[in-house]
């Protein structure tokens, strides 16, 4: 029994994680083929040269500050908010928000913007991006900072309280900077949705927002080129490090 | 409270304008007629939901819905067996536990995308198996139904793991002793007793998977190259290509509602948070 579960484990693992270590292989092939020829760094140079992608990762790194920023306000305050007194009716939007398919969210946001450009002349461009990805990772920031409030407990701020503590001294002397690293681990957690998503932001950019996972499915699209896997290697690896550094601060 | 009220002001600000108020807007774009330029026009009419009822368009809803019960049963297949792995181990559970969770964090995107560098007619599979001479010419991987399964299992297969091993882990231990002491041989320990043990984890695995496979699009477009229409591809068509955003809607509505009847059934039956 023992040694079948790890056999599985082994095949679980390989399934999982060979995928993507074999597309990040070849992407240090010198062939535009999936038949190895010799070692290169052919298609990352390509990449620093294709305008498309640097305009693609410069929106999509404008865009994500922007929006994990605005979202990790609004998270905190809501966590804090929701930990205080309890509210079904906030609680249930959350919800309602993660799990409303990706697909939905964005056309309904786009229904929005183009309801609202009827009377303003306005066109869709960073800013809807923005706001639309603000719109979607408010729920996971509150969900980390509440777990964080969770680990914390009352006692803290209520000790501040009964030492002459008013509540905004108990809240910023106290609570926040022991809350501080859910904060920021709530904030990478962000930065890594905003800066991934494609659905969404695809219905809601404009012509002159086009972002990174728009350029790179646009390329799938096209057919192969090693380039991909170039970008996708580099995204892996970024998307780890924000994630070990999550992990890290969360753990402090 | 004072400050609670002002803390929540951004969440209430979050959630009119950017939550409901565009759902509010698809709900009234779904009852109305589609404009002769797209868009939307008068007059108010039920009609559109009907549409929904089309032998075209309830097909589409039973593959969704036939789609993610099958990514759903598989996650549970080859996650919870992951789980008891993971549970059992005497050193590094965390690691394993991260080794989970890394492709999870990885972009989405770039994972459909190791799915079509491997399955397509020129992908790795296909180049291997043609030099060493298997077959003759390459295998249609790509852009089928089963690459769109592979491709939803592959992404949410965590999701099950995670809760399972949630469960396995508080679950006591004397239990699986006690059946093996009563002469239970170890495979009838895991089906008999830990297995159903562990079933509030199973249920929110089959949850969490089930929820985002029913809505999925990015997945079934990328790997099911345009024949595998679920749900999810019907939505964006509508308000794209077909431009008839009133059925696009309707479609939403539908979506919507489905995934919102599951939520509260489920969260009905459990006492902790989700998340």
């Amino acid at each position: 029994m023992k040694r079948w579960l790890a056999v599985y484990a082994v095949a679980f693992y390989a399934f999982l994680h060979l995928p993507l270590l074999t597309l990040a292989a070849f992407s240090f092939n010198s062939s535009r083929f999936t038949v190895w020829d010799h070692f290169s760094l052919t298609w990352y140079r390509a990449m620093f040269h294709d305008p498309q992608i640097l305009a693609g990762t410069w929106n999509s790194v404008v865009i994500a500050i922007w929006a994990t920023t605005i979202a990790t306000v609004a998270g905190t305050l809501c966590a804090y908010g929701l930990w205080k007194r309890e509210s079904r009716f906030i609680t249930g939007g959350l919800y309602l928000s993660l799990i409303t398919p990706e697909i939905v969210t964005g056309i309904s946001l786009l229904a929005l913007f183009q309801w609202i450009f009827r009377w303003l002349h306005w066109h869709l461009g960073l800013y809807t991006v923005v706001l639309a990805h603000v719109a979607f990772s408010v729920p996971y920031v509150v969900i980390v900072v509440s777990a964080r409030l969770r680990t914390i407990g009352p006692t803290l701020e209520e000790a501040a309280m009964d030492l002459g503590a008013n509540e905004w001294q108990a809240f910023l002397r106290v609570t926040l900077p022991a809350l501080l690293p859910g904060i920021i681990a709530a904030a990478l957690l962000a930065l890594t949705v905003s800066f991934d998503d494609f659905v969404i932001t695809s219905m809601v950019a404009g012509v002159d927002s086009e972002t990174l996972p728009m350029v790179i499915y646009a390329m799938a699209r096209r057919g192969a080129s090693p380039v991909i896997n170039a970008i996708s290697a580099l995204i892996t690896v970024g998307f780890g490090v924000l994630i070990i550094l999550s992990e890290r601060v969360r753990e402090a | 409270m004072r400050l609670r009220s002002w803390f929540l002001f951004p969440t209430w600000v979050w959630m009119t304008v950017l939550f409901l108020a565009p759902l509010a807007i698809v709900l009234a774009y779904s009852l109305l007629t589609r404009g002769t330029y797209g868009g939307v026009g008068q007059p108010w009419t039920l009609e559109n939901y009907s549409r929904l009822l089309d032998p075209l368009y309830l097909a589409i809803l039973l593959r969704s819905f036939v789609m993610a019960a099958a990514a759903t049963a598989l996650c549970l297949l080859l996650g919870f067996p992951a789980a008891l792995f993971i549970a059992r181990a005497e050193r590094h559970r965390n690691l394993y536990l991260q080794l989970v969770m890394l492709p999870f964090w990885t972009s989405f995107l770039v994972r459909t995308y190791a799915w079509m560098f491997l399955l397509r007619d020129t992908g790795l599979i296909n180049t291997m198996l043609l030099k060493i001479g298997i077959i003759h010419g390459p295998l249609p991987l790509l852009y089928n139904d089963g690459a769109v399964l592979l491709g939803l299992v592959y992404g949410y297969l965590p999701f099950t793991v995670l809760p399972i091993y949630a469960t396995l882990e508080r679950m006591d231990p004397a239990l699986a002793e006690a059946a093996a002491d009563l002469g239970a041989r170890p495979w009838t320990t895991v089906l008999r007793v830990i297995a159903p043990l562990s079933k509030p984890g199973i249920i929110a695995g089959a949850v969490l998977v089930f929820i985002p496979c029913l809505g999925a699009y990015l997945t079934p477009d990328l790997l099911g190259g345009g024949r595998t229409v679920l749900v999810g591809n019907l939505v964006q068509n509508q308000f794209t290509t077909a431009r008839d955003w009133p059925f696009g809607s309707v479609v939403s509505i539908a979506l919507m509602a489905l995934v919102t009847v599951l939520l509260w059934a489920f969260l009905r039956t459990r006492k902790e948070p989700l998340v």
